[in-house]
């Protein structure tokens, strides 16, 4: 055998310390969904839920895409945690696909159909910023949650599993904030929402394949050719 | 799960596994609990396989070694998203396929920069050779080598590395444990010792 591969194999044994086996992806994946469901009880104490009830089911669009954001939520968190893994396929990257779908198409549906409710108002440009803000200040604790878990495993693909992490978080905080929503979803609101969502998108990929990447980077000390 | 998206070597191997893939998973179970003999014996064992694999997908001769450089890193950084329920050869079939595909690339990255035309230079006789040029470089390598090894590890590493490997300061923090400020105090040190024991010589 190579002298240069038996070294390295020497120190790739020497620096040998054990590790616990990931648990399924699936399940990784609850345990976010579970801190979201904490974050989203918290949040709850201090909004009016049953305005949100109210609101979500009277018109079928507006509960059609709170569900397609929900899915795409579980299913860009889904992607990030099967991605996370060396073995896995990119095609992960599509499952959140038509849960994006559903929500984007729904949404839109709901602000071109121009159905109000009564007490509800379209939202002023303070208020959209307000949402903007929301989508964003919330995505960045959900999404560093995630990347804490996501450095346990050892993607392949850092910048498109980062992406997945930040859609996931986006589309997390986008479903809170139907909490605090009181308006009906104009086009202004739903375009500044998208802008929000490709904020977190992009800064998370950016930021996250960066940690992903560092997080490989374990020193293993090879000894030189010949050393004493 | 067949139904889950995996790679395609993970897909064809579900299902069947065979003695040497069950041997090779139970040493990479005893790996992840800190066996560090079963690793070794692991890695040893799958030398040959990943040799052959990257052959075939088309690795030239001359970069085999960096694949297999690049698979054991990525083997033992990845430890513990193994799943030991699940096919070893597979898991370890998929990483060598794209660390494979990744200096491929490499390859066709450094072909599409580099130009190779023979006949601009090989119809003329060279009027600049030296003769003893040949003799005066042995001696130098001579020369350098004793300088070398008279310098302390430390530095001796950082010259190894950064100058004769010619390893980025990032691959040779992640060879050596180092630190990067380390490594250039050293290779700073190193220089100035290997030229004054040179000046000293000549």
């Amino acid at each position: 055998m190579d002298g240069s591969r038996d070294r390295l194999i020497g120190a790739l044994a020497a620096d040998l310390q054990p590790v616990r086996p990931l648990l399924p992806p699936a399940l990784r994946t609850l345990l976010w969904l579970i801190l979201v469901a904490i974050v989203a009880a918290v949040l709850a104490m201090f909004a009016d839920v049953s305005a949100t009830w109210h609101r979500l089911s009277a018109v079928s669009d507006t509960w059609l895409a709170a569900l397609g954001c929900i899915a795409t939520m579980a299913a860009a968190a889904l992607a990030a945690f099967e991605l996370s893994l060396p073995d896995r396929s990119r095609a992960w990257a599509l499952l959140p696909l038509p849960a994006a779908v559903l929500w984007v198409g729904a949404s839109g549906l709901g602000c071109m159909g121009g159905v109000l409710l009564p007490g509800t108002h379209v939202a002023a440009t303070g208020e959209t910023l307000d949402c903007l803000l929301f989508i964003v200040g919330l995505s960045a604790p959900l999404a560093a949650a995630m990347m804490l878990m996501l450095r346990r495993g050892y993607s392949l693909a850092p910048p498109l599993t980062a992406a997945m992490a930040g859609l996931a978080s986006a589309a997390a905080a986008a479903t809170l904030l139907n909490l605090f929503h009181p308006f009906a979803v104009a086009a202004a609101d739903l375009f500044v929402h998208g802008i929000a969502v490709l904020i977190v998108v992009v800064a998370v990929r950016a930021v996250g394949s960066r940690t992903l990447q560092n997080s490989f980077a374990v020193p293993v000390t090879v000894p030189p050719d010949g050393s004493n | 799960m067949p139904a889950r998206l995996i790679g395609p070597a993970m897909k064809h191997a579900a299902g069947r596994r065979t003695e040497s893939d069950a041997r090779r998973s139970a040493l990479m179970s005893a790996a992840q609990a800190g066996d560090r003999i079963a690793y070794e014996t692991l890695l040893r064992d799958c030398m040959s396989f990943i040799v052959g694999l990257s052959r075939r997908q088309g690795v030239p001769p001359d970069r085999i070694d960096d694949v297999v450089q690049e698979v054991l890193l990525t083997v033992h950084r990845a430890r513990a998203a193994y799943d030991p329920r699940r096919s070893f050869e597979a898991w370890l079939r998929i990483i060598v396929e794209r660390r494979a595909i990744d200096v491929l690339r490499q390859v066709r990255r450094h072909a599409g920069r580099e130009v190779h035309a023979p006949l601009v230079s090989d119809g003329y006789a060279d009027q600049t050779v030296d003769l003893s040029a040949g003799i005066e470089r042995n001696e130098n390598i001579k020369r350098i080598g004793a300088a070398m090894a008279e310098l302390p590890r430390r530095q001796r590493e950082a010259v190894h590395y950064l100058m004769l490997g010619e390893k980025s300061l990032d691959e040779a923090v992640v060879l050596t444990g180092r630190s990067k400020g380390s490594l250039k105090v050293n290779l700073h040190r190193a220089l100035k010792a290997l030229r004054l024991k040179i000046d000293r010589g000549a």
